[in-house]
């Protein structure tokens, strides 16, 4: 059984259907990565999957439950975490009010709390600093700390190395590497060459449909693939 | 690591502190019975002020309700205080049953609108409150209607009433000022605000004023960690509800008049939106600082307009300019500077300074 499925998912915005049918399943463990061009419906994708747009058609289930009818706020209860493409962090508060926002008592676990210090120094640093004063790399990996602060069953994130420095971009796969030792992630990513480092699976989206899945070793040994659905240079 | 503090929050938290010390010592301080109206305003509009930015700076909630609800706990206790007698159960069966009236309406706007965007919760709101005032007029057997209603308050205090008495029988004297129950009824307005400040500051520090800041960034972001926001946001609109109808309460038991302007009115509604953005919003210290400004003007800029008059009376333009019948007018300049100067009010901008970046 996977960890999630799409079930033929229909999901409108206004009065645009975005996501025409789509089906996927995310099996356990690794990194799935969500391909596709822009516009293609990757980050309606994960929207519809927390519950953000509603889906109009079709089922969503993690472990086995079907979460397409609950509020949002549910299925983050659920397990999943969601890293949104514009970070989601909160501004006005302090890197340490961000993440305890994220735990379910208001206090750390002292492992968790030094693994994020082992995958993120710099919020250690910054610990009481506001969070709209951090960098966009920082910021960032507030914003992936905040998922991993209570055990997660699937964090979705999406493009997570968008507008970074190569630097960071480096450091952020390798905590994806570690993160996705105990947690399955589902990453929408633009960045080929990031992608393919850390995607197990993957699946590419066209105009709202997955024309294509398998796995990723498959995907980045075929260049004509690659080019017809990506536009990738062969 | 607890967060440290800026040049600008350490000189905003010193002000406040003077500002509680002077209205602590008011009676003795100010010794006319208009500076003791002052300050007892005040302290009842610094509890106004911050319980509605509870609802406006600290979750984003825009409502025009907030008078509606000063007025429900100002009728109740003035009605049963009216209908009772000047007795304790009075004044507590009237600030129960507003404070219950105010719940009931803040749960059943707040269930119904607060999933609604935010132009259309305002507009209910001020629905709401008109139709509130409306009542308060039509209802005149109860009310009083258009007059309001006059009504004595607990006999402790009376001015009559002895708090201390020396050997003689005669009221005991402090710094010149008599013991009598004016002052008695001082600090019980001081009191209470004191108390209900204190409980809306302890809930603004708490996880959940962090959870109400992070609603007011970004609802779906709140919602995507794991929190109901409809659940958050009606529980802090009932909260700053059940604030304002206690603060309507005690200053309808100190004014010993309840009436629609001193109690329902939009102008109380529009002094309490200037103090907040005076102040600052999404701070409780704002509350203070924008409601001592505000209300100070009410009462001595006329004042301090006539002497600058009489004054400059030899220049020309000037002392026609500053005719004390113009004094609304200078309030508005002086509104529109404050704005200008002090972008998030003064004590948003003033806390900022020194904040390392």
């Amino acid at each position: 059984m996977s960890l999630l499925s799409l079930e033929d998912v229909r999901t409108d915005i206004g009065q645009y259907a975005v996501l025409h049918c789509i089906s996927l399943e995310v099996p356990e463990g690794g990194v799935f990565v969500l391909l596709g061009r822009n516009g293609a419906g990757k980050t309606t994708t994960l929207r519809s999957i927390m519950g953000l747009w509603r889906p109009k058609a079709g089922a969503i289930r993690f472990q086995g439950e079907v979460i397409s009818g609950l509020h949002t706020a549910e299925i983050a209860r659920k397990g999943i975490a969601y890293v949104p493409e514009n970070m989601g962090i909160f501004g006005g508060l302090t890197v340490e009010e961000n993440l305890v926002l994220a735990t379910e008592k208001g206090k750390f676990d002292p492992d968790r709390l030094a693994r994020i210090y082992g995958l993120f120094p710099a919020l250690e640093q910054f610990w009481t600093k506001q969070a709209w004063s951090l960098s966009g790399g920082q910021k960032q990996m507030l914003a992936v700390a905040r998922a991993i602060v209570e055990p997660r069953a699937l964090i979705l994130i999406d493009e997570p190395t968008k507008g970074l420095a190569p630097s960071i971009v480096a450091a952020m796969a390798e905590a994806f590497r570690d993160i996705a030792r105990t947690t399955t992630i589902l990453l929408v990513e633009q960045n080929f060459h990031f992608a393919k480092s850390l995607g197990r699976d993957m699946a590419v989206i066209e105009d709202g449909r997955v024309v294509h899945s398998g796995t990723m070793a498959g995907f980045a040994a075929d260049a004509e693939l690659q080019n017809r659905l990506l536009g990738l240079a062969t | 690591m607890a967060k440290q503090d800026t040049t600008g929050a350490r000189a905003v938290k010193i002000a406040v502190f003077l500002i509680a010390a002077l209205l602590l010592f008011a009676p003795f301080l100010f010794q006319d019975v208009r500076a003791l109206e002052v300050a007892a305003r005040i302290c009842i509009f610094i509890v106004l002020v911050a319980s509605y930015d509870l609802l406006i700076g600290y979750t984003g909630i825009v409502s025009f309700a907030h008078t509606m609800f000063f007025g429900f706990g100002s009728y109740g206790a003035a009605i049963a205080l009216k209908q009772m007698g000047p007795g304790w159960d009075a004044v507590a069966l009237g600030a129960l049953a507003g404070a219950a009236v105010s719940l009931v309406v803040a749960v059943a706007i707040g269930l119904v609108s607060l999933r609604v965007k935010a132009i259309f919760f305002a507009m209910i709101t001020l629905a709401a409150a008109s139709v509130a005032l409306v009542l308060a007029s039509q209802l005149s057997h109860l009310t009083g209607g258009e007059d309001g209603i006059t009504y004595r308050a607990p006999d402790l205090f009376k001015p009559a009433t002895k708090l201390l008495t020396d050997a003689d029988g005669k009221v005991v004297e402090w710094f010149g000022v008599k013991l009598n129950g004016k002052i008695a009824a001082y600090y019980f307005v001081f009191t209470s605000a004191l108390i209900l400040f204190a409980v809306m500051f302890r809930l603004t520090v708490s996880p959940l004023g962090t959870v109400l800041v992070a609603i007011r960034e970004n609802e779906a972001r709140a919602e995507a960690i794991g929190y109901r926001v409809v659940a958050y946001r009606t529980f802090v609109f009932c909260a700053s509800a059940l604030v304002a109808s206690l603060a309507g309460s005690v200053y309808a038991v100190w004014l010993k008049y309840t009436g629609p302007d001193t109690a329902l009115s939009f102008a109380i509604m529009i002094d309490i939106l200037l103090m907040v953005v005076i102040g600052g919003m999404g701070t409780m210290w704002g509350a203070v600082v924008g409601a001592v400004l505000m209300v100070m003007a009410q009462y001595y800029l006329r004042d301090l307009m006539g002497a600058a008059s009489e004054a400059l009376a030899g220049v020309p333009l000037l002392p026609d300019l500053l005719n004390p019948d113009r004094w609304l007018f200078w309030l508005g300049i002086i509104f529109i500077l404050l704005v200008y100067f002090f972008p998030k009010g003064i004590v948003g901008t003033i806390m900022q300074k020194g904040a390392r970046t």
